[in-house]
């Protein structure tokens, strides 16, 4: 393979194609909703309507407007439709040829696509995740042959540090200075990993990109490879994500047939092969050192750090690890150069993110949006607002990050603004609340999240979870006093300060996060003398009988 | 082999490159509470007992696996280690059934000098209560998960120094516990030597002696140590 046979494969793919593409989502979330029936209604009702000369239907991944599925688009003509019945698939194509669709049709105008700026997701529900020629006709693998080809692997380095790049999977480390870190470090046996570990409650983007677009990924660890000089990646998914293993497997079959992965990459000295390994459905092995000595064969625990993966990780060798969000950027990132990159986002954080918009919400799914742009926008701009309601806080970050009350909703979402207001980024799930909703109920939901995947290794994060989880029961029961609620505050501090892992050290966040901004909530659920007088005057009343 | 130095508690110490803050504090004379720590088997910084204050670092860092750098200043025993240090203590307290007057290690028992050290009198947490059920079934040991903290240094032991590995880590979180073999009765694990190393290296008395009773517990520690110096340098002397 070298470049004119890759141009080849694009233009003849491209000359296959019918006027008319109708894109059908058949991703997790819409087959929920029946998409595959209709993506077979579609094809059968093309051929009813002997438009198969005319029509593609093709099958590709999600178009982010999750909570409308299934979605139906029609390319070139841009009209969507939201909520396809399978019995509405007829009418669709019947469009094509005049008649009148009786599906709902959307607005691709509406805020919800209009302010999105696509860089991860610029295929994705454009392109059949399951045919590396779609994805090269849209100009996949030309970076790694510009990687290879036209720049020296310091040189790749160069442009991810200067893009500014940060880690998608929270933390928000320096992605390019990963990168140099290992690159530099001495040893002929490098590994690249790919954390598709994707936990958190209320989050589903990596899902979403391995499914629409695994090889945007694969290409972005190939680079990767290349960069650090690794011959041999590691794809770890969870086995939850049983459709973005099955697509993944699949497009590193392809990718090898045509030799894009594997050995000699474009005739050229340089080999990298990709493995899958499925995770066993901890949360805890999302934490990198965990993730390697799950890959290892072993119990996914975390180890301490120092040593950092970057010296010695898999196997002992140099690892680089990643998130698949922080991989399928760096395609785009090596075609349009650094400069354009950086001119994305705020001062300190480069881009786009994709955000898992859920919750007590009109319009749910995912969006992609530059950095910097403030909760309220989103919220109430693409979001649509709170249906017969107010926002009262929007949670980011999972089990790890915190609630922000809807008085900071102006609030810019990049990573320092948030860690500021004593939340995070996080992978990117972000859970409108309205004022409905009891504020400690959800840090106890979260606690009882963290309490079940601690690992168990280290004393404050096994046994002060449960604990954590035992005062917010208490509270929530009206038997908590003051001083269980000092106590509360200062375990809260203590598994922060002293868990060994991420798990642990954010674990707390949840609780200091609603302790901070929503404290009237834990007031008004102390025990107070009337309230156990009630109690009592109830018992005397025989409104409750024998309480145990 | 070069040499660091660095100051503990104020107390400046020279020590060689490699080391770890635990030995280097040990050797400063400076007192750190440790209860997964074992002299001979890999550290696996799981108590937080150890943690202390680096000049410059914003976490707490375990002693058992930081090493010494050149210039550092380690604080041991401020008062915000001493509060987390027996805030841990009154957890592991919380989480097993640890009730010193029926026990066999009552008054030879790591945990309950950890908890005199830090000075824990009681437990502000509510206590558990676990049923976690005691295996009796081999010849010579028993093992009361009641009592265990998961420290996991019979883990260690029976791994690197015997070679055996018949015990291991199950499930996670609260419902973690140390598991025999393939999860069968300790006295039908074929892997084990009956060696009673894990015996040695228990902090508690969660694995002890049979026919042992309160405060009977007794643990032949340089038996671990005589095994690693011989191995290591070939000195066959205790």
């Amino acid at each position: 393979m070298d470049l004119s046979e890759l141009l080849d494969i694009a233009t003849a793919h491209q000359a296959s194609q019918k006027p008319i593409r109708v894109h059908c989502c058949t991703s997790t979330g819409c087959r929920a909703a029946k998409a595959l029936e209709v993506f077979k209604n579609l094809k059968t009702a093309v051929d009813d309507e002997e438009l198969s000369d005319r029509v593609n239907v093709v099958g590709v991944g999600c178009m982010g407007f999750c909570g409308r599925g299934p979605l139906v688009q029609i390319d070139p003509d841009q009209m969507l439709y939201e909520e396809v019945k399978p019995d509405e698939a007829a009418s669709i194509i019947g469009a094509i040829k005049g008649g009148t669709a009786i599906a709902l049709k959307g607005d691709v105008q509406h805020p919800f696509f209009a302010r999105q700026v696509k860089i991860v997701r610029e295929h994705s529900g454009k392109v059949d995740p399951e045919s590396i020629e779609d994805y090269i006709a849209v100009g996949g693998y030309r970076s790694l042959y510009k990687a290879i080809y036209e720049l020296s692997p310091a040189e790749v380095v160069d442009e991810i540090t200067r893009s500014g790049l940060r880690g998608r999977g929270g933390g928000g480390y320096p992605t390019g200075l990963k990168w140099a870190t290992v690159a530099k470090m001495p040893g002929d046996q490098k590994y690249v990993i790919c954390n598709g570990d994707e936990g958190d409650p209320g989050a589903f983007m990596d899902r979403s990109v391995l499914e629409s677009d695994p090889h945007l990924v694969l290409e972005g660890m190939a680079i990767a490879g290349y960069a650090i000089g690794a011959n041999h990646g590691f794809l770890y998914v969870r086995a939850e994500y049983p459709l973005a293993i099955q697509r993944l497997q699949k497009a590193i079959q392809q990718a090898k047939k045509y030799g894009l992965l594997g050995s000699q990459i474009f005739e050229s000295p340089f080999d990298f092969k990709v493995d899958i390994r499925i995770g066993a459905g901890a949360f805890v092995c999302g934490e990198e050192t965990a993730l390697i000595q799950s890959i290892e064969g072993g119990r996914g625990n975390p180890r301490p750090r120092p040593p950092y993966p970057a010296q010695s990780g898999l196997w002992k060798c140099p690892t680089l690890i990643n998130n698949v969000e922080t991989f399928a950027n760096i395609s785009a990132i090596i075609r349009e150069g650094s400069d354009w990159y950086a001119s994305i986002g705020t001062e300190k954080s480069k881009g786009t993110k994709i955000f898992a918009l859920t919750g007590k919400i009109r319009n749910n799914g995912l969006i992609e949006v530059p950095m910097g742009i403030t909760l309220r926008e989103i919220v109430e701009e693409m979001g649509g607002g709170v249906p017969d309601g107010e926002v009262k806080a929007v949670q980011t970050g999972g089990p790890s990050g915190g609630c922000i009350p809807a008085s900071l909703l102006d609030t810019p979402v990049d990573y320092d603004s948030l860690v500021a207001i004593g939340s995070m980024m996080g992978s990117g799930g972000m859970v409108v609340m309205d004022q409905e909703t009891n504020m400690v109920e959800v840090a106890q939901f979260y606690m009882e999240f963290c309490r079940g995947e601690t690992c168990g290794k280290c004393v404050p994060c096994r046994t002060g979870t449960v604990q954590l989880y035992a005062l917010l029961t208490k509270l929530l029961r009206h038997q908590a006093t003051q001083a269980d609620l000092d106590k509360l505050e200062s375990l809260c501090y203590m598994v922060q300060e002293t868990s060994l892992c991420g798990l642990g050290i954010s674990a707390p966040n949840p609780i200091l996060s609603t302790l901070r901004y929503f404290n009237h909530e834990y007031i008004e659920l102390l025990q107070t003398p009337s309230y156990l007088n009630e109690k009592v005057n109830d018992k005397v009343n025989g409104k409750v009988t024998a309480e145990r | 082999m070069s040499v660091k130095t660095l100051k503990i508690d104020g107390i400046d110490i020279a020590i060689e490159e490699g080391t770890t803050l635990l030995q280097a504090a040990r050797a400063a004379g400076v007192p750190i509470p440790t209860l997964c720590h074992l002299d001979g088997v890999a550290d696996v910084g799981a108590c937080r007992l150890c943690l202390v204050e680096v000049g410059g670092s914003r976490r707490l860092l375990p002693a058992c696996v930081t090493e010494v750098a050149e210039g550092m200043e380690v604080q041991t025993n401020t008062p915000k280690l001493q509060e987390y240090r027996r805030m841990a203590v009154e957890l592991l307290f919380s989480e097993g059934n640890h009730v010193c007057a029926v026990c066999v290690a009552n008054g030879n028992c790591e945990l309950q000098d950890v908890a005199i050290q830090v000075g824990m009198d009681h437990s502000r947490f509510t206590y558990r209560f676990p049923d976690r059920g005691v295996d009796v079934s081999h010849q010579q040991f028993g093992i009361d998960h009641n009592r265990c903290i998961l420290c996991t240094r019979c883990v260690r032991v029976c791994d690197e120094i015997e070679g055996a590995h018949v015990w291991d880590v199950a499930q996670r979180g609260a419902a973690c516990y140390i598991v025999s073999g393939l999860n069968q009765p300790w006295g039908e694990v074929d892997a084990c030597t009956s060696c009673g190393k894990c015996v040695d290296a228990c902090p508690t008395g969660a694995i002890f002696r049979k026919g042992s009773t309160t405060g009977e517990k007794e643990r032949d520690r340089a038996k671990l140590e005589f095994l690693v110096t011989a191995r290591e340098k070939h000195e066959w002397t205790r």
